[in-house]
């Protein structure tokens, strides 16, 4: 019985009596399977507080820009001179309407389709890394894992508008589906151009790829790259539906498109999972193209010495490690908002397009110049292999900086250093 | 245990939006449940730690109801929610090949000796951390070992982890690390699969084109002589 009550410290506490009794009765796999759903809720719950805390940002943002190009304010009132708590005030109203399913509507999959939209796009989130060591499921296939997932965010909208049993929710489906079929093949061109000069799938490998100045970044690689990325977000903005290419829910036309019939909380997932997906598809972009959780001004190559350091307060943690994985999340995260700033702003400025209109810019345009662009970035380190004998302009070839998995950068660099000196 | 009891939720959601669309007359109602019945295989890719089989279910499979779905819709519905209704002798006829079709996959699995088959798999530790310290012992005394059992020890951790794709492209171009070139029954070296992924593309975009051929808008041809009328 003493030591029962005596156990203070864990190691005391799996020599105790106790321990032994739990592992006799419940076996040593109980105590796994109690830590593993401990580790798996904090990282959902990580997770979905970014999943859902985003968008309440990016509505306020939306409007507030909004309101400042057309010469307004935006949101003054609720919580202060600029409005911050507007975004919750109106979740509170969303929350408190009336869970409405039309007569005509096929009830099954009219409510389940918000749910399938938002679990697509929540998936997104994880294999996003924030940071080098941040990802709550670091897969070595990462990106066209977020690819693949992101693709299925539109069988929830198509599903909505059928299932709404009215003619403008289906149009808008109708519409959507096209739209997707086709942005689809040029977004995952584009996307294969950082891959294919990375030589990897994994997330991690890209982003360390990009590690230092801001030259070192995929967008500056080649020509090719540079143009790609512009392909790419224009491809994004398309697939996540905003405007100049929000046709499944033109507002003059279709009255709201695929979500006419819905209200409540079921209209605001959609909302949710619209604003997350711009910030995935931006984050993806990030990733690819613009340096990841590297700001490119050699700040963090200080900041990564940090990592390693202050650890033994708990087993496996360390301070400075958490310092610099926050730092790359930040910065991640910036870029990925700058360019969702990007979006609202396009939204506001431009006029929308015509649904042929938008076919013929993915078929007849979008469609060539990523292939195009593919192509020439394939031959591009050939071209200068051949003619300058080295494949990159500047710097080392991205081959040789591609770091072992598993080991922080700065103690791979570190140990690469010792090499050299050797 | 956790992945024991994800294997049966994910293999009741399969099999029960399997069965869901065979019972179930609305094309839009039957898309939807492939989706869940697809999803949940994808999962169960996921469980076997084939991330990149995963994926690629998710992607071709699941992606492609989208597809699927829109010319159900173009070419079934005249109405909303048109019912397609299958008789009952079509329903004895279908469950009659279904029970079939399981009598035989059941009475072939039974009938394999898998203790055989298992031996021959590469040796999988229980857990990753057990994989990273048998990794670490490994590189330790890597001068000790061959580089053949060295390779195959780092095959079956990155196996476990779920890290095929490099092992895939390798072995999409008939490079097995896996196996020792000298070693068993001279299958070392394969001979890869690029010539038939290229056939297989190929054909394809013969298919994409003539498709597209079809389906063009028909130009009215003016006849040679009415020009001369006006």
């Amino acid at each position: 019985m003493y030591g029962m009550f005596a156990a203070i410290t864990l190691e005391d506490f799996l020599a105790s009596n106790i321990s032994y009794w739990l592992r006799m009765t419940a076996g040593s796999e109980f105590v796994l399977l109690a830590a593993f759903l401990v580790a798996a809720l904090i990282h959902a719950s990580l997770l979905l507080g970014l999943f859902s805390g985003l968008p309440v940002f990016y509505i306020w943002l939306e409007r507030k820009v909004a309101g400042r190009i057309q010469d307004r304010l935006g949101p003054t009132r609720v919580g202060g001179g600029f409005g911050w708590l507007q975004t919750i005030a109106d979740g509170i109203k969303l929350i408190q309407k009336e869970d409405l399913v039309p007569k005509d509507a096929d009830n099954l999959v009219f409510r389940m389709a918000p749910y399938l939209a938002t679990i697509a796009s929540f998936a997104a989130f994880m294999v996003l890394p924030l940071s080098d060591g941040w990802v709550a499921v670091a897969a070595e296939c990462g990106a066209f894992l977020i690819l693949a997932l992101m693709s299925l965010e539109v069988l929830g909208i198509i599903l909505a508008g059928y299932s709404s049993g009215s003619k403008w929710a289906l149009f808008g489906a109708m519409r959507e589906a096209a739209q997707m079929v086709s942005y689809e093949i040029p977004m995952a061109i584009c996307a294969l151009i950082p891959l294919m000069i990375a030589g990897s799938l994994n997330f991690q490998v890209i982003g360390r790829m990009q590690s230092g100045g801001l030259w070192n970044w995929f967008i500056f690689h080649d020509p090719f790259t540079f143009l790609a990325f512009f392909c790419y977000f224009i491809t994004a903005t398309a697939s996540v539906k905003r405007a100049p290419f929000d046709l499944a829910e033109a507002e003059s036309e279709l009255v709201a498109g695929f979500h006419t019939e819905y209200s409540g909380f079921r209209w605001s997932i959609f909302f949710l999972a619209e604003y997350s997906s711009m910030f995935a598809v931006s984050a993806v972009a990030v990733i690819l193209f613009l340096g990841g959780w590297h700001d490119g001004l050699m700040v963090d190559s200080v900041i990564d010495n940090l990592r390693g350091t202050g650890s033994g307060l708990i087993e496996g943690f360390s301070l400075g490690s958490y310092a610099a994985n926050v730092f790359g999340a930040a910065i991640l995260i910036g870029k990925a908002c700058m360019l969702v700033f990007v979006q609202i702003w396009v939204r506001w400025t431009l006029p929308r397009l015509r649904i042929d209109q938008v076919m013929t810019t993915c078929l007849k345009y979008l469609v060539p110049i990523s292939c195009f662009l593919f192509v020439m970035a394939v031959l591009w380190p050939l071209v200068l292999a051949t003619s300058f004998s080295r494949p990159v302009f500047v710097g080392k070839p991205l081959g040789e900086k591609s770091l072992p998995l598993g080991v922080p950068a700065s103690a791979a660099v570190a140990a690469e250093q010792r090499e050299a000196a050797r | 245990m956790i992945e024991q009891l994800l294997f049966w939720v994910f293999a009741i959601l399969a099999c029960g939006g399997a069965v869901a669309v065979v019972a179930t007359h609305n094309v839009v109602r039957m898309a939807f449940w492939l989706v869940v019945s697809l999803g949940s295989v994808a999962a169960l890719f996921f469980l076997l730690h084939a991330d990149f089989l995963g994926a690629a279910q998710l992607l071709i499979y699941v992606g492609g109801t989208v597809v699927l779905l829109v010319f159900g819709v173009m070419l079934t519905a005249s109405g909303p929610y048109n019912a397609i209704p299958t008789s009952p002798a079509e329903g004895i006829i279908g469950g009659a090949v279904g029970f079939l079709l399981l009598f035989v996959l059941v009475s072939s699995i039974g009938s394999v000796d898998w203790t055989e088959v298992s031996g021959r798999l590469p040796a999988v530790p229980a857990a990753p951390y057990l994989v990273d310290m048998n990794l670490a012992a490994k590189a330790d005394e890597s001068f000790v070992n061959t580089g053949s059992s060295r390779a195959k020890a780092e095959f079956a951790a990155t196996q476990q982890q779920g890290r095929t794709v490099r092992q895939l492209g390798l072995g999409f171009l008939g490079l097995r690390p896996d196996r020792h070139l000298t070693e068993g029954d001279g299958k070392g070296s394969a001979s890869g699969y690029f010539l038939p992924f290229e056939i297989v593309s190929v054909h394809l975009l013969v298919v994409l084109i003539g498709a597209a051929y079809l389906a063009r808008a028909k130009r009215r041809v003016v006849p040679e002589g009415s020009m001369n009328v006006g």
